[in-house]
């Protein structure tokens, strides 16, 4: 399906099209832009943003870990920190800078002038940054943040003071954003690829992208509808999550996970599409096993929606129900496992050169196949009882979306800026932040496993004396890592205004081209990626 | 495929802001009403009216593109996959409700009245609850005998019933309607349109008056236990929707008049029916779950 483009202003008064179709003038041209790579710039900083607000909460919690005892915070403070610290990193970091990746990269992969509804693509971005707003504001409300860990719980989250409402409402303003943005991309994905370029020809980030907005738009309204009763129990005396009027909070866990784990996948199939972009690229060799790609995802999304209460083998469920969310769980490790297993067998016997974002890539492969098995353990229900809310659970997700989720955005960041901008970044310190952020993820993250099989357990600010050493250890990490990652802020900056100075080509990476089509486009690309459609389809990644 | 044409791209868009800003202002205002301020339920006003004028505001913009013929067939699919997934992620919010209905009724109240692994729960907290259905669940007892919280289930057959027969029948004018658009028919269109109205603001008009009944003489309220609660976030969301589904349907009617749509391009009538006729099965899965199984 083609598309030329056609260009019209908003203005209500057509007499004064201005008839320069570029951004809009200084600072209003980021309010009101409708253009794909305007909003995807402002979904990556304000992600980038995000991680940093998230990250100080991490650090008040490792502070406050480093040593057993009370020493810098409250009990009711550190809960919010944990509490507040996911909310903050997964719906104002992980998933925005997806999206953001998603908007500047779809459209140029496909040969797409722009996203297929540009102004609901702005107000996708708005509403996330009002739902994120409301959400920070409860910081500074009576009665403090809420402080039941992120997934809300009842009855405990009920106790929250006057920030429960703005948390409920923040929770629907993000979930209208995500599922506007997810319509969005499914409606470009189907509506406006260029001619020839089939499904089956569309290179994998695309794909995974296309496979995770269905996930969004089927899994944002059932945690809208958990929050929503969360509310009406709270202000209109109804009784859903009250076993004393007939409901039952376990009720709520399983509509939470019903949403809680197709949304720990749509921050990691995104990952997987990145991982599959820049290996190809810089192993100088196709991505081994296309189609089993494609269908490894599908089959990860499906099997998304029926394992949900694998998080709640300790509640208290049947025994029936405890052996089908294992069974069905453990089966997540075969298309898992075909990933994996697809991106060593591209990089066999490839030309390997390893470059910052190739080096994010390797050690996501090595690093999430940590996560994977942890979480394998973990699916055994009785295992699980000994795991269960430990810290060895806060080592395994970790695991999945630190040195997987963020490292790949992070390796975006790396491998798509010298289009983005035109300049190419320092590699010298790119490598730098690469090898520091390697390093201290695992001083940060691995001794948490130990901790949680000795029986520590998570969303406590105090802890006995035989955990001391280890929680030592993971603090300095902590503080390693964070501190790390103002390197990667100085990069992005620092290649924003120019970078190293050197001039860099259009396709950027040697033989880019072939794989992907923004290689194809000027560094920096044009406002408008592709006003007529691309003629040459490149299949080098298939 | 390829479609001839121009894909239209529009350029520095300033509703979507004011959306952001009119939902966010009236949903801060609920919440510091909730929270028993003052200021909350004029901070919601002034949020409200951001929305209706953006509704307005962009809405008309929108028809005013359609009608001067800057949308081809492509943004038409554009506009048509956004309407479908955004019905999609509607259901999938009634299909929490639904569920939320399926569980409490199949499983956490046989629990409390002792089946399966409950049966400790009922002998040692409530020896004397029952389960059954509907039920405003074990704390309405005192000594074994209902402590006065007694109430009356929501029958079928009565308004309920009245109410399947006006939707299912406003189902039928719509798609009259949608014929008569079709045919170039704008007399049937415009009268398709109305009776369509007129039956879907009956339909609120009618579950008013069950709600009423409910409260002053059913003792059936939000506060009846797991009852009442999925009882009226069922009903209530649902009715809700009917209400946004016949505003919409208004417009349509008003743009008829006006004399848009054509044959080949009518997506605003398209997305309203299908909206309805969405709102119209969302019913029959409440008639059948809510009121009479």
């Amino acid at each position: 399906m083609s598309a030329v483009v056609a260009e019209h202003d908003d203005h209500h008064d057509h007499s004064h099209d201005d008839h320069d179709h570029g951004p809009a003038k200084g600072w209003i041209r980021w309010i009101i832009t409708t253009n794909h790579k305007d909003i995807g710039t402002l979904y990556l900083v304000f992600a980038l943003a995000m991680f940093f607000v998230g990250g100080m909460m991490a650090l008040v919690i490792r502070a406050e870990l480093f040593e057993p005892g009370l020493q810098f915070v409250e009990p009711q403070f550190f809960n919010s920190m944990t509490t507040m610290h996911a909310l903050v990193m997964v719906f104002g970091a992980v998933m925005p800078g997806f999206v953001g990746l998603a908007n500047w990269m779809v459209p140029m992969m496909i040969g797409a002038p722009d996203m297929a509804l540009p102004r609901m693509n702005n107000m996708s971005f708005w509403l996330l940054v009002a739902g994120v707003l409301l959400l920070a504001s409860t910081l500074f409300m009576e009665g403090g943040a809420p402080a039941s860990g992120w997934t809300l719980y009842p009855p405990l989250v009920l106790q929250t003071g006057k920030a429960l409402p703005f948390a409920v409402f923040s929770v629907h303003l993000l979930g209208i954003s995500s599922i506007m943005g997810a319509i969005n991309i499914i409606a470009t994905i189907f509506n406006m690829r260029a001619p020839g370029m089939t499904l089956m020809k569309m290179p994998l980030f695309v794909w995974t992208w296309l496979i995770t907005a269905f996930l969004l738009i089927a899994v944002m309204p059932v945690f809208a509808g958990a929050v929503t009763m969360l509310l009406t129990d709270r202000f209109f005396d109804t009784s859903f999550f009250n076993a004393a009027g007939g409901g039952d909070p376990v009720l709520y866990q399983h509509i939470f996970w019903f949403f809680g784990h197709p949304e720990v996948y749509i921050m990691i199939l995104p990952t997987f599409g990145v991982a599959s972009t820049i290996i190809p690229t810089f192993a100088r060799k196709p991505l081994f096993g296309y189609s089993s790609m494609v269908y490894a995802t599908a089959g990860i999304a499906f099997l998304s929606f029926i394992v949900w209460a694998h998080h709640m083998f300790t509640v208290g469920m049947p025994m029936a129900g405890e052996l089908y969310f294992m069974y069905a769980t453990m089966l997540i490790a075969v298309p898992t496992a075909v990933k994996v297993f697809n991106w060593t067998a591209t990089m066999w016997k490839g030309s390997m050169t390893f470059e910052t974002p190739m080096l994010f890539s390797i050690a996501f492969v090595a690093l999430f196949t940590i996560g994977g098995f942890t979480g394998l353990m973990m699916a055994i229900a009785p295992s699980d009882f000994q795991y269960h809310d430990t810290y060895f659970i806060v080592a395994h997700f970790h695991y999945t979306l630190v040195p997987a989720s963020v490292f790949m955005l992070m390796a975006a960041g790396y491998y798509w800026l010298p289009k983005w901008t035109g300049h190419m970044y320092n590699e010298k310190i790119g490598q730098l932040h690469f090898w520091l952020s390697a390093v201290s993820v695992n001083i940060l993250f691995f001794p948490q496993h130990f901790l949680g099989l000795a029986g520590m357990p998570r969303r406590i600010p105090d802890y006995a004396v035989q955990f001391a050493d280890w929680n030592m250890i993971s603090s300095i990490g902590g503080f390693m890592f964070g501190f790390s990652q103002l390197l990667f802020l100085y990069i992005v900056v620092n290649t924003i205004r120019g970078g190293t100075g050197e001039k860099v080509s259009d396709e950027v990476w040697e033989d880019a081209h072939k794989h992907s089509l923004e290689w194809t486009l000027s560094s920096p690309p044009p406002y408008h990626s592709f006003t007529t459609p691309p003629t040459v389809i490149p299949t080098e990644h298939l | 495929m390829s479609t001839s044409g121009n894909y239209y791209i529009p350029h520095k868009a300033t509703w979507p802001v004011m959306a952001t800003a009119g939902l966010a202002t009236m949903l801060a205002g609920f919440a510091n009403y909730l929270n028993g301020s003052s200021a909350g339920s004029i901070m919601m006003l002034i949020g409200l009216a951001i929305f209706i004028v953006m509704v307005a505001g962009w809405f008309t913009l929108q028809a005013n593109e359609s009608e001067s013929g800057m949308y081809n067939t492509q943004v038409g699919i554009s506009y048509r996959m956004g309407m479908m997934w955004f019905i999609f992620s509607e259901i999938m919010f009634f299909a929490v409700f639904f569920g939320t209905l399926w569980y409490t009724r199949n499983l956490s109240v046989p629990w409390l009245g002792g089946e399966g692994t409950g049966a400790a729960t009922k002998e040692f907290l409530w020896p004397s609850y029952e389960a059954t259905w509907p039920t405003n669940g074990p704390k309405h007892l005192v000594d074994g005998k209902p402590d006065g919280g007694e109430f009356e289930a929501m029958g079928a057959w009565g308004l309920p019933f009245i109410n399947t027969l006006l939707l299912l029948s406003s189902g039928v004018t719509c798609t009259w309607a949608h014929h008569g658009l079709l045919a170039k028919n704008r007399d049937q269109l415009i009268k398709g349109l109305i009776a369509t109205v007129g039956l879907g603001f009956l339909f609120v008009l009618c579950q008013a008056t069950e709600y009423h009944e409910a409260y002053t003489e059913m003792g059936l309220t939000l506060g009846t236990g797991i009852y009442g609660s999925t009882f009226f976030m069922l009903t209530g969301f649902h009715g809700f929707h009917v209400c946004v589904g016949a505003i919409i349907l208004s417009v349509v009617l008003f743009r008829s008049w006006k004399g848009h749509f054509k044959p080949e391009n009518h997506f605003a009538f398209e997305a309203a029916a299908w909206y309805w006729h969405f709102v119209d099965v969302v019913w029959l899965g409440l008639f059948i779950f809510v009121y009479l199984m």
